[in-house]
């Protein structure tokens, strides 16, 4: 008898052609789409890297926090720290605030990690607060009120203001790409097994001999820096920043835990579907104003209590669909001789 | 050197406000391990209802608290029995994130009905009056009231806890709930009753806020904060150590802003994180969380 794991399924294989056939149309974006679409596709393409990590973060290495804004807010404070003061390229600035957020996220991490469950969410947006308070008092970007990129800055990204689009959509593209592509990369390896297993049952992973605190410190620091260079790229596209706007919990947390649960905490596809799910709800109730936040929040509680595995967890469990082959199934052939890994 | 002794003295009484968003978060914690992160805009929530509750009757800021007090307890009631008590289990991302919706949703509605703007309740007279203890001090008699309320609702919290029959019941389901459950007792009910208690403690702290400075539908979460700070340097389980946590928060502030005013925040942030880093179970730990 020999037994053989197989993770894709055929889901998984119409579901993954689909995906990469979209992937392709989305990296042509530029030669179909007018500015604004190119503008609301960044933006998407930020909220489903900054979700993913969370769902990281939250949904498997079960480090529930509420304060990742302050990667956010300290990746797009070092882009501008970087290229305002040290006269660095904007675009090599990014993955530099987001070297330098991880460098910050170590004793930040040693300090919180000591608060356990709902006080270390709390605890990290504690942190959040810090950051946002001392970036206001930075008098060199301006502390409280904010700044603006200069335009010699902005210029040098490119001189035309097309080709500058261009180039931060390409960028926005692929670090959700390379997000997306570094957690299933990830889970797929031996450490995303014991991700799983956290997920699944922390006592029982550490009874199994998972190293469980060295993943989380991993995993936290992993995080901060995409997190950070997700922020980099948002205010370069912005190019004002205040201390208000950067650590923003509402844009940075709140909607990215809403976006995450609705579409499913727990799996590779729930921030992508959940990020979708947010932007047609945002394209459709903008107009009302305050009252849009307030469904948002009410549509986050009614998922939670009704379908806590989200709209993907819902479809996915009945339909055994996946589009990331994620899945490890054990095929056991009682025949003898071994085979390869055969759709059932 | 007398102009240090009043900050500090300042510190003290605004720490008795700190207590107080502190007691609330530390009581339904310590019955059923609930961290509500609408926490801060329920007490902003308290502060609006007094702000109608003051226009439509005329009273005072104080006096409307006959009214505040009951409705803010029955919301906790309601919101327990018919929302909260669905999340309680092992996970701990229900409870957090329904009540991470919460507050957003208590935010935008407040937002949606007050606008943005910044409002405050005139508690008449009292507030520009003032004691003179010596030394060329003065303490303003409202900051004192707020104090004296602080350590009155703290010390009624503490006695509830150990000395009455509703006490005993919170005690034995925060420890064991089955059990609890099997002796006779209704958990959620028990549950809801904690939250109404939870609430009315929200009621009394919301209209002291609103008493002594401005406030907004925006403010809540930084109250939530400096409630949280209080109740982890004071020691998960400990009444009175969250009054300890407060003062603590309140000092540091007041002095931080008297060094610079930018340094106002930063500096009771600041305090939390070395209490953190160096006893992070707090002053006067009473239960492991």
């Amino acid at each position: 008898m020999t037994a053989t794991v197989q993770s894709s399924n055929r889901f998984s294989r119409i579901g993954f052609a689909i995906f990469s056939g979209a992937l392709v149309a989305l990296a042509l974006a530029p030669w179909w789409a007018d500015r604004a679409e190119l503008r609301l596709l960044s933006e998407i393409y930020a909220y489903v890297a900054l979700a993913s990590l969370w769902n990281l973060l939250a949904g498997y290495a079960g480090l529930v926090s509420v304060g990742q804004h302050a990667y956010v807010g300290l990746g797009a404070y070092g882009l501008f720290a970087l290229a305002m003061l040290a006269g660095m390229h904007p675009l090599v600035a990014i993955p530099v605030a987001g070297l330098a957020a991880a460098a910050v996220s170590v004793p930040v991490a040693l300090l919180i990690f000591r608060l356990r469950g709902h006080y270390f969410a709390i605890g990290t947006w504690v942190v959040a607060e810090v950051f946002r308070l001392s970036a206001a008092q930075v008098s060199a970007l301006d502390g409280g009120s904010g700044t603006s990129l200069p335009s010699a800055i902005v210029l040098s990204i490119a001189g035309s203001r097309q080709l500058r689009e261009f180039i931060i959509y390409w960028i926005a593209f692929a670090l959700a790409v390379a997000v997306l592509g570094t957690v299933f990369v990830l889970l797929r390896s031996r450490y995303g097994l014991a991700l799983t297993a956290i997920r699944d049952n922390e006592l029982g992973a550490r009874s199994n001999g998972v190293d469980v605190r060295r993943i989380k410190y991993v995993v936290y620091i992993a995080v901060a820096f995409g997190t950070a260079m997700v922020g980099a790229l948002i205010f370069l596209q912005k190019i004002r920043i205040s201390p208000d706007t950067a650590f923003s919990v509402n844009d940075w947390t709140a909607f990215v835990i809403f976006i995450t649960v609705i579409g499913g905490i727990g799996r590779i596809e729930g921030p992508i579907i959940g990020t979708v799910v947010f932007f047609l709800l945002r394209q459709t109730l903008a107009d009302l104003g305050a009252i849009y936040l307030l469904i948002l929040g009410v549509a986050a509680i009614v998922v939670m209590l009704k379908a806590p595995k989200g709209l993907w967890g819902l479809v996915a469990d009945r339909y055994g669909w996946q589009i990331f082959p994620l899945e490890r199934r054990l095929i056991i052939d009682p025949g003898g001789a071994a085979t390869p890994a055969a759709p059932r | 050197m007398m102009e240090w002794l009043n900050t500090i003295i300042q510190g003290v009484l605004l720490g008795g406000l700190y207590a107080m968003f502190a007691a609330g978060l530390a009581l339904i914690f310590g019955v059923m391990r609930l961290v509500n992160i609408a926490h801060g805009d329920l007490i902003v929530l308290a502060a609006f209802v007094a702000l109608v509750v003051v226009e439509a009757l005329s009273v005072n800021p104080l006096t409307s608290l006959l009214v505040v007090v009951p409705l803010m307890a029955g919301l906790g009631y309601a919101l327990q029995r018919l929302l909260l008590n669905r999340t309680l289990g092992d996970d701990l991302l229900p409870p957090l994130l329904v009540t991470f919706g919460l507050s957003v949703i208590i935010q935008n509605a407040l937002l949606e009905l007050f606008t943005a703007d910044s409002r405050k309740l005139n508690a008449g007279q009292i507030e520009i009056a003032s004691l003179h203890i010596g030394g060329g001090l003065a303490v303003g008699v409202l900051p004192l009231i707020q104090f004296a309320l602080a350590v009155m609702v703290i010390a009624g919290l503490q006695w509830l806890f150990y000395r009455t029959a509703l006490g005993r019941a919170f005690r034995a389901t925060s420890d064991d709930q089955p059990v609890a459950q099997l002796m006779g007792l209704n958990n959620a009910h028990i549950f809801a009753l904690a939250m109404a208690l939870s609430l009315a403690v929200v009621a009394v702290a919301g209209v002291l806020l609103a008493v002594r400075a401005n406030f907004d539908p925006s403010i809540g979460p930084a109250r939530l904060i400096f409630g949280f700070e209080a109740v982890i340097i004071g020691g998960l389980g400990s009444m009175w150590g969250t009054l300890a946590g407060g003062v603590i928060i309140g000092v540091a502030q007041a002095v931080g802003a008297k060094l610079d005013p930018g340094w106002n925040l930063l500096a009771g942030h600041i305090a939390f994180l070395i209490v953190l880093a160096l006893r992070p179970e707090g002053l006067f730990p009473k239960v492991q969380g």
